[in-house]
């Protein structure tokens, strides 16, 4: 009993053993790969909001350029940006511009961010299918995220108390909308989401709670939203009216909660990742932008 | 001869290289986490640090809410999961007939090997719309799912071990039981429980410590809204905590900042709570064990 056991246990160990090195082996082939045949990795990361498009330009644009390999992972835009500061990716995805004291640790690390803008995003007001309120204006959606309004009565709904749902603070869209819609661009307010604001990891959390919860209120890139959602029409000061997000109210500044999407590099890019950069802006690559919901940016 | 000898050196050294390595890791994690955390302490004012605000990205750095989030999740979580992994591992052990047994006790495990993530789901698609339609609560995403699914996932960990505990007792205890004239009850509740005690001890412990360190799956259903507990209404409404924090929260951090230097504060005061309620499970099993050894002398 004993000893067959044992010989079992020692070639399982074996294997074991042999799997080890063996993966070890791959990794140390990976690493050495750029220098040897030339296929040049670009570390991509950051924003979730970016995600889906930097992995669709990752592939469309390996089609046409083999000899690059793009590595895109996403995380927050925080996250990509912390990356950065560190020296371990390329380029940082980014929904929100650098702050000053990012800004200044990445010079610590001798570190100079250059942005870049890569396209346009609206954020879009999300309820649920039943809620019978179509729109809102700025100051309202201040007053519910802040905690002033309480009740969906209070904009017009029925008797219902409101759920506030935001993503993490790691993303670069909650900096966003604190800043832009709960603040509306005011440097000295110091107005904060209201304390019971729930704070969900994903996109997809905040669209499952809605899709189910005739309670909740939420916000999320345009090109997140899907067909069992409500978009909110916001009441926009250019169009005297209240405006849906989309490509073109976007792109004639008519819808008032919008942002450019950014890459950052470490310094200037060099060779590769400039050239990346450059297909970026081109047409082809912009069409992707429209076709995944997102609003491309003037040539 | 030889060859055999020269093994056994080889096995004690590495067995005792493993058993002072368990002990110098769990050191040297401690040292670290107290390097990292304890600059929080210096930069940030007590009275801030004990206030119920946590925002971390605007400097307020109050943990109260943190903590109650933590303390009401892994409470309720307790509460769901002793009782029900209790019973469900007297079943299977004392009650059980043989074939149900072998049927019942792989099952449980293999809940154990459930990834967290996929309870999260769950918790999202399923408990928590119930939840809310059920009690009328403004939103389903509450301490009470997290505590919910949370003992969900303790009770094979707990069933798991204590059943182990449980079928280590002797026979002879029970047949003496039985003999003495004690029904089937008496006998589980004051014969073999109490002499498994330490194992199914162990099993609460481990159960408890699996709901304190469960991440994804709080993050997922408890809502992370940092708000500071008031009553007992707060158990359905959501909460934030440590290591929905920590893990939500350590991606962006700076190295170095003191958003950075308070999350490893907040994973030393996980590892004390965890600590202290391991010492509380070790001395109740010692005292214990004290009084049955005056008994019987």
């Amino acid at each position: 009993m004993v000893e067959p056991c044992g010989k079992h246990l020692r070639m399982y160990s074996l294997l074991l053993l042999v799997c080890l090195l063996l993966s070890g082996c791959r990794r140390s082939q990976a690493e050495d790969l750029p220098d040897s045949s030339s296929v040049k990795t670009i570390e991509n990361k950051g924003s979730d909001t970016i995600v889906n498009l930097a992995l669709a330009w990752a592939e469309a644009y390996q089609e046409i350029h083999p000899e690059v390999r793009l590595s895109v992972t996403g995380g927050g835009s925080g996250t990509g940006l912390a990356a950065l500061i560190n020296g371990t990716v390329d380029i940082a995805n980014a929904s929100r511009r650098i702050k000053p004291e990012e800004q200044s640790q990445a010079e610590a690390n001798g570190i100079t961010p250059v942005e870049h803008i890569i396209a346009r995003d609206a954020i879009a007001i999300i309820v649920n299918l039943d809620n019978p309120v179509n729109r809102l204006t700025i100051d309202q959606i201040s007053d519910i995220y802040s905690g002033k309004i309480n009740n969906w009565l209070e904009v017009g709904g029925e008797d219902r108390p409101i759920v506030r749902l935001s993503r993490e603070t790691n993303s670069g869209t909650h900096v966003f909308f604190l800043e832009e819609v709960i603040r509306k661009g005011d440097k000295n307010d110091k107005t904060l989401f209201s304390t019971d604001t729930l704070l969900l990891p994903s996109s997809e959390g905040i669209s499952a709670e809605i899709r189910q919860n005739p309670n909740a209120i939420g916000y999320d890139g345009l090109g997140y939203v899907t067909e069992d959602l409500k978009v909110i029409a916001v009441y926009s000061d250019t169009a005297e009216d209240f405006v849906i997000p989309s490509a073109e109210t976007v792109d004639n500044q008519d819808y008032p909660i919008a942002r450019d999407l950014y890459m950052y590099t470490a310094g200037e890019p060099t060779d590769e990742i400039k050239t990346y950069l450059n297909w970026i802006l081109s047409s082809e690559a912009q069409m992707i932008v429209s076709a995944l919901g997102f609003v491309p940016i003037a040539q | 001869m030889r060859e055999i000898n020269w093994r056994e050196f080889a096995i004690t050294r590495l067995i005792k290289a493993c058993g002072y390595s368990a002990v110098i890791f769990v050191g040297l994690i401690f040292l670290f986490l107290l390097r990292e955390g304890s600059p929080a302490l210096v930069e940030i004012p007590l009275p801030s640090l004990f206030s119920s605000r946590w925002y971390p990205i605007e400097e307020y750095f109050g943990i109260l809410p943190l903590i109650s989030g933590t303390l009401v999740v892994t409470i309720g979580a307790t509460l769901v999961s002793v009782p029900l992994g209790l019973s469900t591992a007297i079943f299977i052990a004392e009650i059980a007939p043989r074939w149900a047994k072998e049927i019942l006790k792989p099952l449980v495990e293999v809940l154990a090997g459930l990834p967290s993530v996929m309870l999260g789901f769950l918790g999202i698609l399923v408990v928590a719309p119930f939840i809310r339609t059920a009690t009328n609560v403004p939103t389903g995403l509450t301490a009470f799912t997290g505590a919910l699914i949370l003992g969900m996932m303790a009770i094979p960990t707990i069933v798991s071990v204590a059943e182990d505990a449980l079928d280590a007792v002797p026979r002879t205890y029970r047949e003496a039981a039985h003999a003495l004239g004690a029904t089937e009850w008496q006998t589980i509740w004051r014969v073999t429980l109490p002499a498994a005690r330490s194992g199914v001890l162990t099993a609460i412990m481990l159960g408890i410590g699996r709901a304190i360190g469960e991440t994804m799956t709080v993050m997922m259903v408890t809502g992370n809204a940092p708000v500071l507990l008031t009553g007992i209404e707060s158990l359905f409404r959501p909460v934030r905590t440590m290591t929905a924090t920590i893990a939500a929260e350590m991606g962006e951090v700076a190295n170095g900042s003191v958003h950075y230097h308070i999350l490893f504060l907040i994973g030393i005061a996980l590892f004390l709570i965890s600590l202290i309620v391991n010492m509380v499970a070790a001395s109740v099993v010692f005292r214990q064990r004290k009084r049955a050894e005056r008994i019987l002398s």
